[in-house]
């Protein structure tokens, strides 16, 4: 069971400020598609995961330079920036 | 340029129901690509569809002058296409169909905008989409529903909703989408078109926003077989700027024969039965026994864990999602405040504005099923029965070449009619999730009506084994198909 306590801090956690109407809405609905995922319970799964579908690991190429986007490039679509630099909020 | 005036459009007939083939015969035959790109547009202007978010006439204006003065070379030499508004196009607004990405244009081209800019394809747009691919009806898209062509009150299934719509109303012969659980097959169902999910890891995932990553593949939409194994001939192939590409790349469309007498049909009985309509059942054992006269051979079997997979598709869907969205912060692109908060506020609250209430739903419960004390039970569980799920497949596919199933339960639903119950709507993908879970490759084709709407037929293959599952939906199309 998952209470609004849990879904302020969930909503914390992913940094998506939730208004009291939305609080009590995703805290009946995620109930019960969470009641929907404890049919997981009835399986017996002493298999290993599956996190990647081919198992391929390590993916490896040369360590050479390419051609990559601009500095100009990569700022063009930055809504705040200061002198070639990405500008975030205040820290302190 | 001539002047133009209106009725211009139907200058060409069945310009609108054209396929890749009759495109390019109109080509070599002295007609102009910038006169048919043009009729192009005009449609989709008086459209009632909604299939496109962005379209780029300019840009395609531009290419289309170029093709008509250089010759329309490439295998896709002056095609127009819709490309999902979930890949990156340089130069061209990209939004995901999400208000946090809106005047974002992305300084690159995806792995398979390239390839098909090599081939002489003229993007026209962006398609519409539900909000970074989170859906099944295209509702959730912040620019508003896409209609479905053969009934405007209807969805065109989703996520790729508008490339779908858009190939079934004669917008666009061909189109690309994204199919993370099923976003390209759906649409195809309820449009009525073909459409295909490739083997993950054919066709590089290089530009395409994610969703999530370990189960998505870029797809082709066609109005035939052919034209679907044309565009992923083009588009599939080794990237080195995708960790996760192989190179296992066939010839598809030299793969297409009209002859299935050494296909072995499995037809598993989870996907039939309960919860799928009269219709769409029936239609689909129509189809396996039209394949049958044919000359191939089908058995029953079963993949026993197939009532686990929707919800273990789900738990690893949000939770990839839960982590990859978290990337929409307002700093390198997208929304941002007009005066910043603190630290922790400014990022809540562009999150709060610019997603929309599904894409917050699921970031919320992936976050859950990722938190500490839960991963075990939700996160790791999940992969293990993906472990099982998978291992159904391979043991299935060893006695038989294809798998065939209803690819959607039912025909397009009422626009409205699921979107106010989260968990209704995620039940509609129980027949496609469980092909992403096992990666393999899989494609819908009309195989019938139920009253006017269309009903998809699902064939599934072996990994890498795309020619046979393209060959059996040719072959069946070919012979009869869906009888219109």
């Amino acid at each position: 069971m998952i209470t609004k306590k849990n879904v302020e801090h969930i909503s914390w956690l992913s940094r998506i400020k939730l208004t009291e109407e939305e609080k009590e809405k995703f805290t009946k609905q995620l109930n019960y598609i969470l009641d929907y995922f404890e049919t997981l319970d009835e399986v017996e799964a002493d298999v290993p995961p599956t996190h990647h579908i081919l198992g391929i690991t390590n993916v490896f190429r040369d360590d050479v330079a390419k051609k990559s986007i601009s500095q100009e490039g990569a700022l063009e679509n930055a809504p705040k920036k200061e002198r070639g630099y990405f500008k975030g909020p205040r820290i302190v | 340029m001539r002047q133009r005036k209106r009725g211009d459009i139907s200058r060409v007939p069945g310009l609108f129901s054209m396929n890749i083939n009759g495109m390019r015969e109109l080509f070599n035959s002295g007609n102009s690509v910038e006169e048919t790109i043009h009729s192009t547009f005009d449609k989709i202007e008086r459209s009632k569809l909604n299939a496109f978010i962005t379209l780029s006439k300019e840009i395609a204006l531009e290419e289309a002058r170029i093709l008509d003065k250089n010759g329309a070379k490439g295998m896709l030499g002056g095609i127009p296409i819709g490309i999902k508004d979930s890949i990156s196009t340089k130069g061209i607004q990209t939004t995901c169909g999400s208000k946090i990405l809106e005047g974002y244009v992305p300084p690159y081209d995806a792995h398979v905008i390239e390839r098909l800019k090599l081939e002489g394809a003229i993007i026209i747009g962006k398609t519409n989409m539900d909000e970074f691919a989170m859906g099944t009806s295209t509702e959730t898209s912040y620019f508003g529903p896409t209609r479905n062509p053969w009934d405007l009150k209807r969805v065109p299934g989703g996520s790729s909703g508008g490339s779908a719509a858009a190939v079934a109303g004669g917008e666009a012969p061909i189109a690309l989408g994204s199919d993370t659980g099923g976003s390209v097959r759906c649409p195809a169902s309820f449009c009525g078109v073909v459409g295909l999910k490739p083997t993950y890891g054919l066709v590089s995932r290089y530009g395409l926003i994610a969703y999530a990553n370990s189960l998505e593949q870029i797809g082709p939409f066609a109005r035939n077989v052919k034209d679907v194994a044309l565009l992923l001939d083009v588009i599939a192939g080794y990237d080195s700027k995708d960790s996760t590409s192989i190179n296992e790349k066939c010839e598809y469309l030299k793969a297409l024969r009209y002859d299935v007498s050494d296909v072995k049909i499995g037809v598993p009985k989870e996907y039939f039965g309960e919860g799928i309509d009269e219709d769409v059942e029936k239609a689909v054992w129509k189809g396996i026994k039209t394949l049958e006269d044919m000359g191939a051979s089908y058995t029953e079997i079963s993949l026993k864990h197939t009532k686990y997979s929707l919800a273990a598709y789900y738990i690893i869907a949000m939770s990839e999602a839960s982590s990859n969205l978290a990337r929409f912060d307002g700093l390198r692109y997208g929304l941002r405040l007009e005066k910043d908060k603190d630290w922790h506020n400014t990022f809540s609250e562009i999150k709060a504005q610019g997603f929309g209430e599904e894409v917050k739903r699921r970031i919320l419960l992936g976050t859950y099923a990722l938190s500490a004390g839960y991963y075990g039970k939700y996160y790791l569980k999940a992969l293990k029965v993906r472990t099982l799920i998978k291992r159904d497949f391979e043991s299935a596919l060893k006695d038989t070449s294809v798998l065939i199933t209803p690819t959607m339960p039912f025909p397009a639903f009422k626009i409205g009619e699921k979107i106010g119950d989260p968990l209704a709507l995620y039940l509609a993908d129980v027949n496609t999730v469980p092909i992403n879970l096992a990666g393999v490759p899989s494609i819908s084709v009309p195989c019938g009506f139920s009253g006017k709407l269309p009903i998809g037929m699902q064939i599934i293959g072996r990994h890498f084994d795309e020619a046979t599952v393209l060959r059996t939906a040719y072959a069946f199309e070919q012979g009869g198909g869906c009888d219109t």
